[in-house]
């Protein structure tokens, strides 16, 4: 009898204990992003205070006011979506054949491909940005955005390449070739069977390709120097010094902006997540 | 007869050289831009590492002239000093920090669901952005780190963590750390989720403790899986820019300079490219001996 009474109460507190280090997980993991939205929506005064509050006394949309004002954001966000959608999109029509024939055609390439994923994958940016920088200045294409989008394109194939190759191993076999054996040519099978059944893999892949490059940092560093073309994390990462804490409202309303694409797009893919990760290699 | 079977001899090599040609077109629109943009480049550079090459002036093959400036050069030694406690210890600290997360979340806990999503939040951040948010809370006067260690009573006066010799490294790791998290503990969390629970409960029937289950049934379980994850984390880690970047520059006084960081100086800053690819080829040498070993080791513990 005793034992029928403890054994849920016993459940209840190994739960409640569980809860105590979760909890300061979730502080340590999620605060900091609460703490920067909270502060985007604060008035100066209440920003370099010695007590500060989780919930603003005064909200004020005067923050993203500024921001969205003259200092640039908008058009760098705008810099930014083109860049990593174009790139994104480029990137993913130059990988779906290679991905077809790398899930479907046994041939000797397809070793090499996959050598060449796993070394690009471990390369420090260093080492191709230096002879990537001429290679574009000889093309007049450094400081311009065809020349970052031709960056992001190939630094992102290794891993859109080998996510939607994946996908194409996960469809059945069979309808191709019932397909091929009624008579359809190969654009045909590529076009109006593979590309409907594989529609949710290649927007799986496109996202994490579009996330990628609305994140990145180094390159757009490198190959941009015009204010005008900036990306919004350059742009942002020029606020850094003591201008950038006395202007910090503004600075806190510009991060949540440039954090909103990349966090709707993870709350849209959070799903597939696992998937997409054990099936390939994604950058963080 | 014999006619047929040589037509089918020559059709053979004919087929063969027909179906790799379909294959190579399947690749070739792959195959030119990541040749002129990324296998040239790479070759490019791991050439440049061994010439004198400065913006504006020629490059000259100098053979290893640029190595033999590093065993002199300092900085260079600090920096890649930097370079791996900063990736011993956030790879490390992102494997034990999430495994631990990835048990709670494994168990019975209310709201479990919720969690799991909000766990993600800083891996979806830009790099730039996690490094503002935190100088923010290492802020001396503003900071939400010192008020909170002042308000408990642990610390009596504000450290300027970012800017202080003895704490800018540990501050900068335990970002790096808050940054992989996520991604660690879902990859832990997804292996935990494969052991199958039949074990479990057969080692608890011979009297093994909750510990004793996770040490000698789930780990060596989940030891392919860790080891996956800890060469990627390490690749990554030790590649890192962006988020050290904007958090320090590599300050104070170089202690947080992560190579990277300090080839992108030498580089961009000073002009010396053909110095920073030598830096380059050093990292991709470190970071290849390593990933061998790595394999090598868990080649021989799998059999």
């Amino acid at each position: 009898m005793a034992m029928t009474l403890s054994a849920p109460l016993r459940r209840r507190a190994t739960t409640a204990l569980l809860l105590v280090p979760l909890a300061a997980y979730i502080i340590f993991l999620a605060f900091p992003l609460l703490w920067l939205t909270s502060t985007s929506f604060k008035r100066p005064n209440e920003i370099l205070v010695l007590r500060p509050t989780v919930i603003p006394k005064a909200p004020t949309l005067d923050n993203y006011r500024e921001v969205l004002g003259p200092e640039g954001v908008v058009r760098a966000s705008l810099n930014t979506m083109k860049v990593a959608v174009a790139s994104a999109v480029l990137a993913l029509a130059i990988a779906l054949p290679a991905a077809y024939a790398l899930a479907r055609k046994q041939s000797r390439l397809n070793k090499a491909i996959i050598g060449w994923i796993l070394v690009s994958q471990s390369f420090p940016s260093i080492l191709i940005i230096v002879p990537l920088f001429l290679i574009l200045a000889r093309f007049s294409l450094a400081n311009s955005h065809l020349g970052l989008i031709m960056v992001y394109v190939v630094w992102s194939l290794p891993f859109v390449l080998w996510i939607l190759h994946g996908f194409v191993k996960g469809l059945p076999n069979e309808l191709e070739e019932a397909a091929a054996v009624d008579g359809a040519s190969f654009p045909q099978i590529l076009f109006r069977i593979l590309m409907p059944l594989l529609l949710p893999g290649l927007a799986t892949t496109l996202l994490y390709a579009f996330v990628n490059a609305w994140n990145e940092f180094f390159f757009a560093l490198v190959v941009l120097k015009d204010p005008q073309l900036m990306t919004v994390q350059v742009s942002l990462s020029r606020f850094r010094g003591l201008e950038g804490l006395a202007r910090w409202g503004p600075l806190a309303a510009g991060s949540v902006i440039a954090t909103l694409p990349a966090m709707a797009a993870f709350a849209f893919l959070q799903r597939r997540l696992v998937s997409g990760l054990l099936s390939g290699g994604l950058k963080n | 007869m014999r006619a047929t079977a040589g037509s089918v001899q020559m059709a053979a090599p004919q087929a063969a050289r027909r179906r790799l040609l379909g294959v190579l077109s399947l690749y070739l629109p792959l195959l030119i831009p990541v040749a002129a943009l990324s296998l040239i480049p790479l070759v490019q550079g791991i050439w440049l590492g061994f010439t004198d090459y400065r913006l504006g002036s020629p490059a000259r093959f100098n053979l290893l002239a640029n190595y033999a400036r590093m065993l002199g050069d300092r900085d260079f030694w600090t920096s890649f000093r930097t370079g791996f406690v900063w990736t011993f210890t956030v790879t490390g600290g992102e494997i034990i920090l999430g495994m631990g997360l990835a048990l709670l979340l494994n168990a019975r806990v209310p709201f479990r669901g919720l969690w799991r999503i909000l766990i993600l939040i800083p891996w979806a951040m830009p790099p730039v952005i996690k490094g503002l948010i935190w100088r923010f809370v290492y802020h001396p006067d503003a900071g939400l780190l010192n008020y909170a260690l002042i308000s408990l009573g642990i610390l009596r006066d504000p450290i300027n963590w970012l800017a202080d010799f003895g704490w800018a490294l540990q501050s900068v790791v335990l970002v790096g750390i808050w940054t992989g998290l996520p991604l660690a503990t879902v990859v832990l969390l997804s292996g935990l989720q494969t052991v199958p629970d039949e074990l479990k409960e057969a080692a608890a029937l011979d009297g093994a403790s909750g510990w004793r289950q996770f040490r000698y049934v789930t780990l060596p379980l989940m030891a392919p899986i860790i080891v996956a994850l800890s060469s990627l984390e390490f690749i990554w880690n030790f590649n890192s820019f962006g988020l050290v970047y904007v958090l320090t520059e590599g300050g104070p006084a170089g202690l947080t300079r992560l190579p990277m960081l300090f080839a992108y100086f030498e580089g961009f800053q000073y002009g010396n490219l053909g110095y920073a690819a030598a830096l380059g080829n050093v990292m991709v040498l470190i970071i290849g001996g390593f990933v061998l070993y790595g394999v090598r080791r868990q080649g021989a513990a799998t059999g």
